[in-house]
């Protein structure tokens, strides 16, 4: 034991001793937090459009102002012809075109119908869809206003409540993405390319000959990484409570158990990589092609896994990121107890206990 | 020039001769590009509906055929109770619960109202604001088709009536991978040019082969532009391998002009060629480097514009955003490719991203010290 304790002092020693990665590793999760707090929303707002306005009139121009003052759109340019359109488009300096016909106005007052296009840049086609939703809105406003908003007969109307997160922040999908990503990275990454790194330098080798059981010094090696990890889920918690208003609905004790075991799942895959590499550059390359994208791409977090097909959707059971993330969004947004995670938790502890098996069963105590 | 092309023939050869690099060069790009953009979709459709129906009306039964014809839902369960609905949206089995009230028909036929409740499951925010907004526009399809039932509307229609028509262009089928793609390929083309530059040469001091170097008498540009110029090669390789996979994969064919992505691509390719060689100065190991170009990386890629548009950042961000030569990248990318813009268009863009090559290269080339 006290071998043991000298060996994790060690570490310790290691990576205070290295500023930049210390600073780094504390640091990734709260610039994360920040950039995906503040800088990413999907909400589409001050969209630049421009103006063909082909009428004119008091119309024409009543429905501009009003597309103006609406919180998603500037209106940046007045148009004249469809050739200066496209050529706007492909400059890149607007979302999004609002064309008006000639005698807009007359064909209101003689014919009580008029038509609007909407020309969409549809290179971004979520952009494009929402645009062309919020600008039909907007006129349909207008019409509703000068119509007096005239009650019709049969009409069914509907009435909307948002689950889970009325705002509709989207701090609520990122916070569970960031603790499984952080994790990944911190646990899985750190740990392979520090084992590693003592195979490349020479100093495995040293240690491989002290009398140590060569398990407790992968073991001691996990160590300081556990403690990180701990930090580091401390960091994401406090920030998304007190800065990004993300409540814990959930036990928060809950939250910690089940974070205990994901990063014990990850520390395996990370002794598991670094007894299967000899290079840092391999170890790093497979962190990142094996592990850190599958996390980002294939947990749900950043993209939706029932839109994939069906292979990429049967591979992200593999990915146990996917299932902390469903865990955490369950306990942290939703408020639910074990009850409704055993089954996650279950996979979970299963997947931990045969990457631990595995990576035991490849460490060599002999260097090649 | 001579001292150039040996160090040249030793960069080539290091490279070539370590399998992992190769690995990193063709086999992750590969991999990503058949990978991402099948699963980064955000298309909103697929959405998984709970009805709760008190009704039992025709009406009731006539609205839920409409919705599930329409090929955005997905009819999960039809239900009596709430309970129940709620129960499926906490295991995740439902994203939106539709419920329809009691006497819900009578209302709408006598009392000229009737009300439909909605729950939608809105911790993914964009994916509930559009799920709504599909079933809400249903709803009033199905509505009007009720009115035009019980109402005979006169020929001339006395209500002002605003028909707005509306077309995508660049993309007309709002194929979400049209737009993936060219970004991906961004994406590729920095993490060889970054990554691997910054890795090169750390290596070198960490296995201390560079202090060999240092006393022979190459000249500093000389060992620069001996790093510089393999990857540089190698960068724009993995591009063209991208933009042929790109073709044949998903059948993304430039609008515009090659010319116009490969003169931007060699530009871009020396800025970010000279952030890896800043990196590699200021840092001791692999490591170190690894984790900093990781760090830098991360931010640049979601600062890019790569998944959320970049106009509806906050005004700091926006101004970060500035300094970030990958978004301007991933925006001549999908403007070239989508839109068929050409070299007068990205201009701007153009002499920003050689201001970043010229002050990213000068930075890094009087940073190097050829002492240990």
């Amino acid at each position: 034991m006290k071998q043991f304790l000298s060996f994790v002092k060690k570490e310790f020693y290691h990576i205070g001793r290295d500023r930049r990665t210390l600073f780094i590793l504390l640091g990734m999760p709260i610039m994360q937090i920040i950039i995906f707090g503040f800088a990413l929303t999907n909400e589409v707002k001050n969209s630049k459009i421009a103006i063909l306005d082909n009428a004119q009139d008091v119309a024409s121009s009543d429905i501009r102002s009003q597309l103006d003052a609406s919180r998603y759109f500037d209106v940046v340019m007045e148009m004249h012809s469809y050739k200066e359109m496209e050529a706007a488009f492909k400059k890149g300096k607007i979302k999004l075109a609002v064309v008006f016909p000639q005698q807009f106005n007359s064909d209101l007052q003689h014919f009580n119908t008029a038509q609007i296009q909407l020309v969409a840049d549809a290179s971004d086609p979520n952009v494009a869809t929402t645009l062309t939703n919020y600008a039909t809105a907007v006129i349909m406003d207008y019409q509703d206003r000068v119509t007096n908003g005239r009650k019709l007969p049969y009409t069914i109307k509907t009435e909307m409540r948002m689950l889970y997160n009325p705002q509709l922040k989207g701090a609520y999908s990122f916070v569970p993405g960031v603790m499984a990503m952080v994790l990944m990275l911190v646990c899985t990454m750190m740990t392979a390319i520090t084992v590693v790194r003592e195979k490349e330098t020479g100093t495995m080798e040293i240690m491989l000959v002290s009398p140590v059981r060569p398990m407790k010094i992968v073991t001691a090696k996990a160590v300081p990484y556990l403690l990180l990890s701990m930090i580091n889920i401390a960091s994401i918690l406090l920030l998304s409570v007190f800065v990004l208003d993300v409540p814990i609905n959930g036990s928060l004790l809950l939250l910690i158990a089940e974070s205990i075991l994901f990063i014990l799942t990850s520390l395996a895959l990370g002794l598991l990589i670094s007894s299967s590499t000899d290079s840092q550059q391999t170890a790093m390359f497979i962190s990142l092609t094996g592990l850190f994208l599958p996390t980002v791409m294939l947990s749900g977090f950043m993209f939706p896994i029932e839109n994939m097909p069906l292979p990429l959707r049967i591979l992200s059971n593999a990915v146990p990121s996917k299932w902390y993330y469903d865990i955490v969004k369950s306990v942290m947004i939703k408020g639910l107890g074990i009850s409704a995670i055993w089954k996650e938790t279950l996979i979970l502890a299963g997947m931990t206990l045969f990457l631990l098996a595995l990576a035991i069963k490849k460490f060599k105590i002999r260097l090649a | 020039m001579r001292t150039l092309k040996f160090l040249l023939q030793k960069e080539f050869r290091q490279i070539f001769r370590d399998p992992a690099i190769i690995r990193i060069l063709f086999v992750m790009p590969l991999v990503q590009l058949m990978i991402l953009p099948r699963a980064a979709d955000y298309e909103v459709k697929n959405i998984k509906l709970s009805v709760v129906d008190h009704d039992h009306s025709t009406y009731s039964r006539q609205l839920v055929s409409k919705i599930t014809a329409s090929g955005y839902f997905i009819l999960n369960n039809y239900t009596g109770s709430y309970k129940e609905a709620m129960l499926e949206v906490e295991k995740d089995h439902a994203d939106l619960i539709l419920e329809i009230p009691a006497s819900f028909e009578k209302n709408v036929v006598k009392e000229d109202e009737g009300t439909l409740f909605m729950a939608v499951n809105a911790i993914n925010g964009t994916k509930a604001n559009l799920g709504a907004a599909y079933l809400r526009s249903i709803i009033q399809d199905f509505n009007r088709e009720v009115r035009m039932k019980w109402v005979q509307f006169p020929r001339f229609d006395p209500e002002m009536n605003l028909q707005v028509t509306s077309s995508n262009w660049f993309n007309p089928s709002l194929n979400y991978r049209y737009f993936m793609v060219p970004g991906i390929l961004v994406v590729l083309v920095t993490m060889v040019g970054a990554f691997l530059t910054s890795l090169n040469i750390v290596k070198e001091k960490e296995i201390g082969t560079i202090e060999q170097i240092n006393v022979t008498p190459i000249h500093k540009y000389h060992f620069i532009l001996g790093k510089l110029i393999p990857f540089w090669v190698l960068g724009m390789v993995v591009l063209s391998l991208g933009l042929i996979l790109a073709r044949f994969a998903y059948n993304v064919i430039p609008e515009g002009s090659l010319l116009t992505i490969y003169v931007f691509a060699a530009v871009y390719l020396l800025a970010v060629l000279g952030l890896g060689l800043l990196l590699s100065t200021y840092t001791a190991n692999q490591q170190q480097a690894m984790l900093l170009s990781f760090f830098i990386m991360m931010v640049f890629i979601l600062l890019g514009g790569l998944y959320t548009s970049i106009e509806s950042m906050p005004a700091w961000a926006q101004v970060v955003v500035k300094f970030n030569p990958v978004a301007y990248f991933v925006e001549v990318m999908r403007m070239v490719i989508l839109k068929g813009s050409s070299l007068g268009d990205i201009k701007q863009q153009l002499l920003i991203v050689f201001g970043f090559a010229v002050l990213l290269n000068g930075w890094a080339i009087l940073s190097y010290k050829k002492r240990a």
